[in-house]
């Protein structure tokens, strides 16, 4: 047994922390669910393993060379991975130094702080490891399967991604302590942390709509243009997908290089984690006494309260707005392609189900903050208002929202076609009323600080959200080609909304 | 005669609530208009459950509610309009001020924006919060968010004032702030039923005790009667209150 208070010990208290909640957070804190959802994991690895076999049967029957144009595609793999693991690294980062829990009690303890932050930062680099190991794994064990060991270097540059992505999110989360201060790095890194997630692969896909006029970022990567400008196929660049295409003294020199500087950015920055933290944790227990809203007090009807409040919140929610931003960002390429190719009428199909998908995603978080996620619960059932209204008031509150997003896009579709705009503004109400539906009828009473952990309330209603979105999506993409498959799967989401409905527990209440 | 005067604030008849066992069983109590009821009980003896079901938070098993003769199980909304209920947890809008908190609980009560503003500033003056009226909640202290909280509660001035430990983790001063604001509105005719941990209040306060101990209402008047019927002297409430539930555990 470790020494009390030694890194090993440490380790193992974070380590059992983090078992724990992981299984609360896959069983929704029903340990009666631990079979199932065992079950449904390895079915999960199971499909993932046979869509990975699908998609990776044609390019893993040849022999794969390490040319330029399979490093560059490659390498564009990693980076893509790469941001958004960043991403996620900046949210843990930032959930490390601003939420309370256990820190007062561990910072008031005589131990080295600087032991429990070592510990956790390397927690995070475990943590997005295993993400990353979970989603890619099953493409590594397929081209393993068919190529041979030496894509075992693959999991090596998982591993090396997962440790440089997590220190450079220490870094970045602490420059902008560092430059901003504790009170507006905590909205400022959520922000970026959205930004860099999307960055790249929007970037990528812009530059491929406007270089090549083409939507698959792939055909724009093995183009000339890019080929002529990257550097050569010899250079250190290339050295990380050398490394997971086999290359056994590559993969030495990256894996090497990426645990130094996880080592050394950790032993530099954990020493100050504990003053970060302090600093952070105080800015959100002292008054934050910010004047605003107006002397005028208006007064309406309980149903435009409900929804001037709903506004409100959700316009003042720092978390809420960093994730509509990446919406919106993700919304940026088709809207770009929207203008470049304005009257040429050959964007919709591209277009039109981008819309409609992120609507029904948009309209879930929307209505699981303003159904689900009522702070004052007890206020709102006792006012004398019939419990219809207080919802209906609700949903009209997401309605507007996603009215206020998606509407200069169908605008900006009527102006290319009627029948596309007419479509698309079909998508999208039915994709958001669908996804507002599947709330109400799985809502379960929680804090709006909650909404991260929404998904583990409902696994059904996460599945079901998704899908029905999808759906839609596909619909909406058939019907602007003018085919008439697209009923078919216009009757195959209402019968997918059927059977959510039929397995809610709003059909029971 | 006001027929207010005559008829209860509160009447509840044969009230009956389950969690797998018993919560509520079997209770009745009247509280009259113009009063101050304190309801004591031990912890898990049903008080919360009580209120929340009087509330409308809550739907019972059984048994009749009505607040000032309307029927608030038949009638939600028409009772939910004279009632003004607080609980011990602050549940207030991080995100919003105080003066935006009570326009938004004004709107869902339908008071009118001029005295719905006018009555938001004297609630707010009252409970010494003026200076913080357009800071949003979210830095509050506990005693802040509970004073926002009794702020909203009474905006509208409800006839039948709800409180489900007000006091819990206040500090002195904050304690008596809103202590006395409860005993301004009883004085204005107002009908307050309360849960406390805090016998003095009981003692300083209440017209009348009710003590709920098993989901069942086991004793109740004001403190002399109580006094006379369990204390021996000058036995104090705490002790009378030891009694009364000790005697209750053991007939059972």
């Amino acid at each position: 047994m470790s020494a009390a208070r030694s890194l090993p010990w440490f380790a193992r208290h974070e380590a059992r922390l983090a078992w724990r909640d992981m299984l609360a957070m896959m069983t929704a804190g029903q340990p009666r669910r631990e079979r199932r959802v065992a079950i449904w994991l390895v079915a999960f690895a199971v499909s993932l393993h046979a869509i990975a076999y699908l998609v990776l049967r044609p390019y893993v029957s040849r022999e794969i060379q390490p040319d330029l144009p399979t490093l560059i595609a490659v390498t564009s793999t990693i980076l893509l991975s790469g941001s958004a693991m960043l991403s996620q690294a900046m949210e843990s980062v930032t959930r490390t130094f601003y939420t309370r829990s256990d820190l007062e009690l561990i910072l008031s303890a005589p131990v080295q702080a600087q032991k429990v932050f070592a510990v956790r930062i390397g927690a995070m680099a475990l943590s997005a490891s295993l993400m990353s190991i979970l989603l890619m794994g099953p493409f590594i064990d397929i081209l393993i399967f068919r190529g041979g060991p030496r894509w075992l270097g693959a999991y090596g540059i998982l591993i090396a991604v997962s440790l440089v992505t997590t220190v450079l999110a220490v870094a970045l989360t602490i420059k902008l302590f560092q430059l901003i201060g504790p009170r507006r790095t905590r909205l400022a890194a959520q922000i970026v942390a959205a930004i860099v997630g999307g960055i790249f692969v929007i970037g990528l896909q812009t530059a491929a709509m406007f270089s090549g006029g083409t939507f698959s970022r792939l055909s724009f990567l093995q183009s000339s243009f890019v080929l002529a400008h990257v550097p050569g196929e010899h250079s250190i660049l290339w050295w990380p997908a050398r490394a997971a295409l086999g290359n056994w003294h590559a993969l030495i020199w990256v894996l090497g290089g990426s645990v130094l500087a996880f080592l050394a950015i950790t032993a530099r920055y954990a020493p100050r984690f504990a003053g970060y933290v302090l600093a952070a944790t105080s800015t959100s227990i002292r008054p934050r006494y910010r004047q605003s809203g107006s002397n005028r007090f208006r007064v309406g009807t309980p149903a435009m309260v409900l929804r001037r409040k709903e506004r409100l919140l959700i316009l003042r929610d720092p978390w809420l707005i960093s994730q509509s931003l990446m919406q919106l960002l993700y919304l940026s390429p088709p809207a770009l392609l929207l203008w470049h190719n304005y009257g040429r009428g050959s964007t919709a199909i591209v277009l039109v189900p981008v819309l409609i998908m992120s609507a029904g995603q948009l309209a879930g978080g929307l209505a699981w903050l303003t159904i689900s996620g009522e702070d004052a619960p007890d206020l709102v059932g006792s006012a004398p208002v019939a419990p219809g209204r207080l919802l209906r008031a609700k949903i009209e509150a997401v309605m507007q929202c996603i009215g206020l997003i998606f509407c200069p896009f169908v605008a900006g579709l009527l102006l290319v076609s009627r029948y596309q705009a007419l479509i698309a503004f079909a998508g999208i109400f039915l994709a958001a009323a669908s996804s507002t539906a599947i709330q109400l009828w799985f809502r379960a009473q929680a804090k709006r600080s909650q909404f991260r952990r929404r998904h583990t309330s409902s696994r059904i209603a996460t599945l079901a959200e998704a899908l029905i979105s999808i759906n839609w999506a596909a619909a909406g993409g058939i019907a602007v080609t003018g085919s008439p498959l697209g009923i078919i799967v216009v009757l195959l989401a209402a019968f997918l909304l059927w059977c959510v409905w039929r397995l809610s527990p709003a059909r029971l209440r | 005669m006001n027929p207010d005067q005559t008829t209860p604030a509160l009447s509840i008849k044969g009230l009956r609530k389950s969690f797998g066992r018993p919560a509520v069983d079997d209770l009745a109590l009247n509280v009259r208009a113009g009063e101050f009821y304190l309801l004591l009980g031990p912890n898990g003896a049903g008080k919360t459950t009580t209120l929340r079901m009087v509330s409308g938070l809550l739907k019972p098993d059984a048994g009749e509610i009505r607040i000032f003769g309307i029927d608030a199980i038949a009638d939600p909304v028409a009772a939910k309009r004279i009632t003004g209920w607080l609980s011990d947890e602050p549940m207030i809008y991080d995100k919003l001020t105080p003066l935006e908190y009570l326009e938004f609980v004004a709107g869902l009560w339908s008071v009118e924006a001029s005295v719905a503003a006018a009555r938001a500033r004297e609630l707010l003056g009252w409970l010494n919060l003026e200076a913080h009226a357009r800071e949003r909640c979210e830095g509050f202290s506990r005693g802040m968010r509970q004073k926002v909280a009794l702020a909203g509660a009474l905006v509208h001035d409800p006839k039948l004032i709800i409180l489900d430990e007000p006091l819990t983790g206040l500090d002195a001063g904050s304690a008596r702030m809103v202590k006395d604001v409860l005993a301004e509105k009883v004085r204005a005719d107002a009908s307050v039923v309360m849960t406390t941990h805090i016998l003095e209040i009981a003692e300083r306060m209440a017209d009348r005790i009710g003590v709920i101990s098993g989901g069942r209402l086991v004793a109740e008047g004001t403190l002399a009667e109580l006094r006379d019927q369990f204390g021996r002297g000058q036995a104090s409430l705490e002790d009378m209150f030891l009694t009364i539930v000790e005697q209750d555990r053991a007939a059972e």
